[in-house]
């Protein structure tokens, strides 16, 4: 996936560097993988080998994509996310830039009301027999019922969005021909723009 | 105003003085949480998990002199529901068990006592639970009853009642062994 052009740490003007395409990418399977993983292990089966396991890995992953998204942010504010393709007329531009704002904002209210489920009674989080997530908040009243409404219906939206996200990749890629979709998979030279 | 009808009035006025002093009703201690509604369910047919309703209230009638006249009236917020684990607490509110969004009360309205003897009998009534109303039976022991330390009169009973809750609608698998439910209500009043 990454050619040499790519072998850059942080982000130039033209391509997103290293750190930020495996970030994109990690937290992308991940958080494909954990809506399926969630929507099915909601509706399994008590006696199925899964029923204890899934929700397990589902949180455990939820809590590492949290601190990596942390990390993420923290990172798009060390290294100047590049500067958007010139091809693009304004209004994309400015979409552009929303919808990635909507993205992280999305993200962390799944992660934080994913947390806040399974936090409600005092419970710490288990992240793979690795550490614990203490709870913070527990107070709330029907806090896991309202906590994971607010999971389900934003991890949905989410979800349309990521299509959106998608089908706007393809599109420049495919129909404007611009290097947007090749310079978040490191397939472009730094020089062109 | 004549006399017949001050007679009249008076008259009236005195039997409902006598009525509500005969009737000894009682309003559950919900406020200072001495009344319990829990249930228990074997978990695969190895344990008791027990869980209990934290939000309810009622009242309920209760003469030692004349027992067979006791009723009772509770109506419970199936919402909360507290079995001490969130996560378990969200999927028995869910439509997997009770719907709680669908059906948020849960009421038991008492229409005959049965003593069978001085401080044990058999409560019947009806148990509208997942928007299914069913007769059941409730055993019932009167723990004690007597005045309170602060000015009040108590009386305290304990009901157990076993149902399956597939007879309410609630059919999610749980294996062989946990179709039942037990009830356990521990219920002290404050006579009025």
């Amino acid at each position: 996936m990454f050619t040499k052009s790519s072998l850059q740490w942080r982000n130039t003007q033209s391509q997103y560097g290293i750190v930020a395409k495996i970030l994109h990418w990690i937290i992308a399977l991940s958080i494909f993988i954990l809506f399926g993983v969630g929507l099915w292990m909601v509706d399994l089966d008590y006696y199925h080998s899964y029923y204890t396991l899934a929700p397990w890995i589902h949180k455990s992953v939820g809590i590492l994509i949290f601190y990596l998204m942390i990390f993420r942010l923290c990172w798009r504010l060390f290294s100047a996310s590049p500067t958007p393709v010139s091809q693009h007329k304004n209004w994309e531009k400015m979409l552009a830039k929303m919808m990635h704002r909507l993205f992280y904002a999305l993200i962390f209210i799944i992660l934080v009301s994913g947390y806040l489920i399974s936090t409600a009674d005092g419970r710490p989080i288990e992240v793979f027999n690795w550490f614990t997530v203490p709870a913070i908040v527990t107070s709330i009243d029907n806090q896991e019922d309202i906590a994971g409404w607010v999971h389900f219906i934003t991890a949905c939206v989410l979800m349309g969005f990521v299509l959106l996200h998608i089908l706007g990749a393809l599109k420049h890629h495919f129909i404007d021909k611009d290097n947007s979709l090749k310079r978040i998979l490191g397939l472009t030279q730094n020089k062109k723009l | 105003m004549k006399l017949k009808n001050f007679i009249s009035v008076a008259i009236l006025a005195s039997t409902m003085v006598t009525a509500s002093a005969y009737a000894k009703d009682y309003v559950i201690d919900t406020k200072g949480a001495h009344a319990f509604i829990q249930f228990r369910i074997q978990h695969l047919g190895y344990s008791w998990l027990y869980g209990r309703f934290n939000e309810f209230s009622g009242e309920f009638s209760y003469d030692k002199n004349a027992p067979e006249k006791s009723s009772i009236q509770v109506k419970i917020n199936t919402k909360s529901l507290d079995s001490n684990h969130a996560d378990r607490d969200k999927h028995l509110r869910s439509s997997d068990f009770l719907d709680t969004g669908k059906y948020p009360s849960a009421k038991f309205i008492s229409t005959k006592y049965t003593s069978k003897d001085k401080s044990s009998g058999t409560l019947e009534g009806k148990l509208t639970l997942h928007g299914v109303t069913k007769a059941i039976t409730i055993d019932v022991q009167k723990i004690g009853e007597g005045k309170d330390p602060w000015g009040g009169y108590r009386a305290g009973f304990e009901g157990t009642t076993t149902f399956n809750r597939e007879d309410f609608g609630i059919t999610k698998n749980l294996g062989p062994k946990s179709k039942n439910v037990e009830m356990i209500l521990s219920i002290e009043g404050i006579r009025k």
